[in-house]
């Protein structure tokens, strides 16, 4: 049976970014540089094309494709299918803008652009793609690992570089590692059902309490994607990996690689798990790991000197506080972290090109060696200083209205006390971005020490990712950050978007409709409109954490600490202790993986025990 | 029996992750991650294994007789092995790098990413 065209999109989807990056591979052998560039910004562009044609065809429910025609037949089926709702397509359509943005950035200038770089970026976006569109436990774990294996030969890129390799490969391994757990989980799960698709599952645990064995799956198949999502205390790859990626690359990662964790565990809690695992347990046991999540990320963010690491814990302070909107459990907490999420992305992806701008005219990360060497005319500064207070929060930006609503959600679930940790938190590394933006481009405050060697913080990348300094900022890189700030402040001017946002949330928390469409073909019912939008008391909250982070920033900036004193003492042996933990040692995070495992563990199947 | 096999996938993993974790050597802790994955085989081909069962090649026209063993897991554990290969020749490369740039491939004196 024939579905129509948008059935024949989610495949080519898929498909079209993997035979690009084929023929991009078969392409710079003899051509030029400017062809491989051209070639991939087609295949990118076309990719969004066709997210945002599956964005438009999923407004009323969800777009169902069995590969090869292999239909079910009574709700029985052999067939690997991809299930699209609006929030897949809209996280698709997030993930191919941002590869546009990536490879706009890189345009011409690059070097690191040379030979391979366009075909992995390529088969990386296949891989996020394939990842959201799936509604196949197996297949996202195949795709999982194809955006896994791109991501970690293009954080190696510079293969010269020690650095480089070495957080290529503990990246690498621990991701690795989560994910043979998830697959682990996976098996077990089969064992159990004999299914693989997410409806199948659903149907067949509905019902079930939760015994050893689902509750051991549940917490084996959401390890590897909270390692990608660098939940804490599995999260100290990503400071490795971010600080010596190249910046495209961390603009990906940041942006919606790791935020992809995340909608992993929502989509298999909420149609896999949903029914067998009682809500309120899994709700604490991520409220508690998000808050630690936020807590960690927040402390090191701060922390930091060398900006790369610095914006790559912010993202894990983010991280924590979307895994705390997903705890929530309810469509406008969904809601809430989708808008959060592009907000986010948008500003983390302008700040991290930002910074690369700075490498390459500076050949500099550090925030001591940079300081007021770049000056308040260049348009760097004014884009680097709103980004800071969009990270912030600041109303009308997508990062505040994300926070707005997650929120009242919050509130709404019976968790207000969670509004102060969401002003905090983002109070805290927008403060760290803003002082930075300061001190480097404005030269205020006092300028901060060369690096004592016992905090040598990854060495200085020597070179420019650029073949030569750059004299002045290429127009295709300030383009690029411009639609990256633009996107995200338009996520939080725009009704419309927000209100497709809550429809969809509403579509993806639909455990029974999910079923009903992806196995039997019933149309979705239509969702209710959605009342996600900029409220008083989100507008005055937003406010709250621009001004508290404008606060923290200038203490920081201007009131120098007691030299001596039981406080500072106390103050820095305890960050000293957190960041010693952060130790660049493959065999720590194995353990801090396992130990987080087993945390989790303890926190959903203790409270089940009859 | 089924159980024994069980077992021996969950040690497996459970092994090859403490290999990990007290390696001294990066090639070492890369192939402690393929005995890691080895434990993913034996439990994908446990799950699906059925005693006396035959193997599942089937032809237009004739009604299998006898059980067969489950060809799911089968086609997992093989893309698994594909997966499998793709990142230990990564990972194997990367340490070829570490052992040009750092002249160790020790983690232990791999000191350059704290904090």
């Amino acid at each position: 049976m024939y579905r129509g065209l948008a059935s024949d999109l989610a495949p080519l989807a898929v498909a079209l970014p993997i035979v690009m990056a084929c023929a991009v591979l078969v392409v710079q052998r003899w051509a030029s540089r400017r062809l491989a560039d051209l070639l991939a910004m087609v295949a990118a562009v076309a990719a969004l094309g066709l997210s945002a044609a599956l964005v438009a065809a999923t407004k009323d429910g969800r777009v169902v494709t069995w590969s090869g025609g292999w239909e079910p037949r009574d709700g029985r089926s052999v067939g690997i299918v991809l299930v699209v709702d609006q929030l897949s397509a809209g996280f698709a359509c997030l993930a191919a803008g941002l590869t546009c943005c990536a490879l706009l950035y890189s345009w011409r200038y690059l070097e690191a652009a040379h030979g391979h770089y366009h075909a992995l970026m390529l088969l990386f976006l296949a891989g996020m793609i394939g990842f959201v569109l799936t509604g196949d436990l197996f297949n996202m774990f195949v795709f999982f690992e194809l955006m896994g294996v791109s991501a970690f030969a293009l954080t190696g890129l510079h293969i010269e570089e020690p650095d480089s390799v070495q957080g290529s490969l503990n990246f690498a391994l621990i991701n690795s590692l989560g994910a043979y757990l998830s697959l682990m989980g996976i098996g077990l799960l089969y064992a159990r059902t004999g299914q693989l698709g997410f409806a199948q599952l659903g149907a067949k645990l509905a019902g079930h309490p939760a015994d050893g064995l689902i509750v051991g799956a549940f917490v084996l198949v959401t390890i590897g994607f909270l390692v990608k999502a660098a939940m804490a205390p599995m999260h100290f790859w990503l400071a490795d990996a971010h600080a010596v990626a190249p910046t495209p690359v961390c603009v990906l990662m940041s942006g919606v690689m790791v935020e992809m964790g995340v909608y992993a565990l929502a989509r298999v809690y909420l149609t896999v798990f949903a029914t067998s695992i009682p809500a309120p347990v899994v709700q604490r046991a991520f409220l508690t790991m998000g808050l630690l999540t936020a807590a960690v990320g927040s402390l090191m963010c701060f922390a930091q000197r060398h900006l790369k690491r610095l914006l790559a814990y912010s993202t894990i302070a983010h991280v924590g506080l979307f895994l705390i909107g997903f705890a929530l459990l309810s469509p406008d907490g969904l809601a809430g972290v989708a808008l959060y999420v592009v907000g986010h992305a948008g500003v983390k992806g302008a700040l991290f090109l930002l910074v690369g701008l700075l490498l390459d005219r500076f050949q500099s990360l550090d925030e001591g060696k940079l300081f007021g060497r770049v000056g308040g005319r260049h348009p760097a500064c004014w884009m680097f200083l709103l980004a800071a207070l969009a990270l912030a929060g600041l109303p009308p930006s997508g990062p505040g209205l994300g926070k707005a609503i997650t929120e009242e959600a919050a509130s709404a679930a019976g968790y207000p006390w969670l509004s102060v940790v969401f002003v905090l938190v983002s109070a805290v590394t927008g403060a760290a971005v803003l002082r930075a933006g300061l001190r480097v481009f404005l030269g205020r405050g006092h300028r901060p020490g060369p690096i004592e060697p016992a905090h040598q913080i990854g060495a200085e990348p020597k070179e420019p990712e650029t073949e030569h300094p750059l004299r002045r900022t290429p127009l295709t890189m300030l383009v690029a950050i411009g639609a990256l700030l633009a996107g995200s402040i338009v996520v939080g001017v725009v009704p419309a978007l927000a209100q497709a946002v809550g429809r969809g949330a509403v579509f993806f928390s639909d455990q029974a409709g999910y079923f009903n469409q992806a196995l039997f073909a019933v149309p979705a019912a239509p969702a209710p409109a959605s009342a996600a939008w900029w409220s008083w008391s989100g507008i005055l909250l937003g406010a709250a954490s621009t001004v508290l982070a404008m606060i923290i920033a200038g203490i920081s900036l201007h009131v120098r600490p007691p030299e001596r004193g039981h406080f500072r003492s106390r103050m820095i042996a305890g960050v000293e202790l957190v960041r010693r933990l952060h130790s660049g040692h493959i065999g720590d995070y194995v353990a801090w993986l396992l130990f987080g495992a087993a945390v989790l563990a303890a926190l959903i199947g203790l409270p089940l025990l009859p | 029996m089924r159980i024994f096999a069980y077992a021996v996938a969950g040690w497996l993993v459970l092994v090859g992750a403490m290999g990990i974790l007290r390696s001294r050597n990066l090639i070492q802790a890369t192939v402690s991650l393929s005995v890691a994955q080895s434990g993913t085989y034996v439990l994908l081909l446990a799950v699906g294994y059925q005693w006396e069962g035959a193997a599942p090649v089937f032809s237009p026209g004739s009604t299998p007789t006898s059980d067969v063993v489950d060809p799911v897991v089968q086609a997992m554990a093989l893309t698994d092995i594909v997966v499998s290969a793709t990142v230990t020749a990564l990972l194997l490369a990367l340490t070829i790098q570490i052992e040009k740039t750092h002249h160790t491939v020790d983690p232990d004196k791999l000191q350059q990413l704290k904090g």
